[in-house]
């Protein structure tokens, strides 16, 4: 036994070993630094959203517009009361984390219980929330047109509200039916084809005297150009290519396809975030439960849990700023 | 405890309701004013930033704060762990920020101002 130990002779030392020299455990610093890294992949995902919103700066859809549903308020325009309450859910669910930390200081295990089941509670009811925000998202509102170069055209009344396809096209008898394996080319197949065909909503629009087109061009105060009668006539005709609903990762009705890219992709990687952080949050919950800690002699492991589950906070604040609010 | 030398654990309930008092006013505060975009906050700008977004920044940055200091009681820690992660990311994040911010408004002027087509 005596032969394997190492003397060096320097125990105690500040290099000495086993010590901490940050006065924080090796588990907590670990956490510090991938909490870190993380940090920084967000913002780069973050600086890149801005990257694309500055290239489209004139161009880019607004916020309050596209995320404007609220549950069992159908048709209202409650432009980010949602995203709001989910941001009020989530720092809540910060709070009780903070709190069963708390009381993991003063060893206090049924407090530790009943504040960390709120937490998970509160990211489960956020995890949802997101879900449904990714459904109204996906499956859109009002449907628009694309163009030949590729942007989109949304139409609207004389009042400048904006008015669903369904509202105003008038379905002529099917031209054609979707290209699947089955009744095409075996080795091929095509996307789901919209409600209406470009030629429908072609002629829906020219027997609809009252619809304007509105471009995805802002103009000096902020707000998206409507085009005048002449205008928009000449556009959909010359420029219009296909119909588009909802948002996908190539093209969505809300206007430049990046922002659904982005949409998805930091809200996705943020909602990833949430899951595996109710997951580790259920574990240590578990953990607590069966009084590993309480056998352990300190509840730091809920604390490092706690530390991860803030930082899902710290980001989600930033998303909603810059994804809802700027 | 790991950092027992640093605190005595008494309880901080107090701070801790008072922190979410704080956050939820100010994220009350950026959706009413999302809501109603006062007119002198739209049309003003510095550097070439709506006074508006500037706002939503600034109150970001302060909630951002309270979550770390607080939350994830980066003020109980120790000077060096704090600057190592406080400085890193703040350091890092301007940089990248700076570099794709001013790249992504030049892009934009070129596709203004050169002469090929994409509204068509």
């Amino acid at each position: 036994m005596e032969a394997t130990v190492i003397r060096t002779g320097t125990e105690g030392k500040t290099w000495g070993g086993g010590n901490e020299p940050l006065r924080a455990s090796y588990g907590k610093m670990m956490m510090w630094f991938f909490i870190l890294s993380d940090a920084l992949t967000f913002s780069g995902f973050l600086a890149a959203y801005g990257f694309s919103r500055f290239k489209f700066i004139d161009s880019w859809p607004i916020a309050d517009e596209v995320f404007n549903h609220f549950p069992f308020m159908h048709g209202v325009d409650a432009p980010m009361y949602y995203v709001a309450l989910m941001t009020f859910i989530l720092i809540f669910s910060s709070v009780t984390m903070v709190l069963a930390v708390d009381a993991g200081h003063q060893m206090k295990k049924s407090k530790v219980v009943f504040y960390m089941g709120l937490t998970i509670i509160g990211g489960v009811i956020f995890l949802g929330s997101q879900a449904w925000e990714w459904k109204n998202f996906i499956k859109g509102e009002y449907g628009a047109v694309t163009t030949n170069g590729g942007n989109i055209l949304q139409f609207v009344n004389e009042d400048g509200k904006r008015v669903a396809l369904a509202d105003f096209v008038t379905e002529s008898a099917a031209t054609r039916v979707q290209h699947e394996r089955s009744n095409g080319l075996w080795f091929t197949e095509e996307a789901a084809l919209p409600t209406y065909s470009i030629e429908d909503v072609k002629a829906s629009f020219l027997a609809n005297e009252n619809i304007l087109i509105r471009t995805q061009s802002l103009d000096a105060n902020g707000e998206k150009t409507i085009l005048t009668r002449a205008e928009s006539e000449r556009k959909l005709e010359a420029e219009g290519a296909g119909v588009v609903e909802g948002a996908n990762l190539s093209q969505n009705e809300y206007g430049v396809p990046l922002f659904a890219d982005f949409f998805f992709f930091i809200t996705g990687f943020h909602g990833f975030h949430v899951l595996t952080g109710v997951l580790i949050n259920i574990i240590i919950f578990f953990n607590v439960l069966l009084g590993t800690y309480e056998r352990r002699g300190n509840y730091e492991m809920v604390e490092k849990v706690g530390l991860y589950w803030h930082f899902v906070d710290l980001v989600w604040v930033f998303v909603f700023t810059f994804f809802y609010l700027v | 405890m790991a950092h027992s030398s640093t605190h005595t654990h008494e309880s901080n309930t107090r701070r801790i309701w008072l922190v979410f008092v704080i956050l939820s006013v100010v994220t009350l505060v950026e959706v009413i004013l999302g809501i109603l975009k006062p007119d002198f906050l739209v049309d003003y700008t510095f550097l070439s930033m709506k006074l508006l977004n500037w706002i939503f920044i600034i109150l970001t940055l302060y909630k951002a704060y309270y979550i770390a200091w607080a939350f994830m009681h980066l003020e109980g820690e120790s000077k060096g762990l704090r600057r190592a992660i406080v400085w890193t990311s703040v350091f890092l994040i301007s940089y990248l920020l700076f570099i794709l911010l001013i790249e992504g408004d030049y892009i934009y002027e070129v596709f203004k101002s050169n002469k090929v087509a994409w509204d068509f």
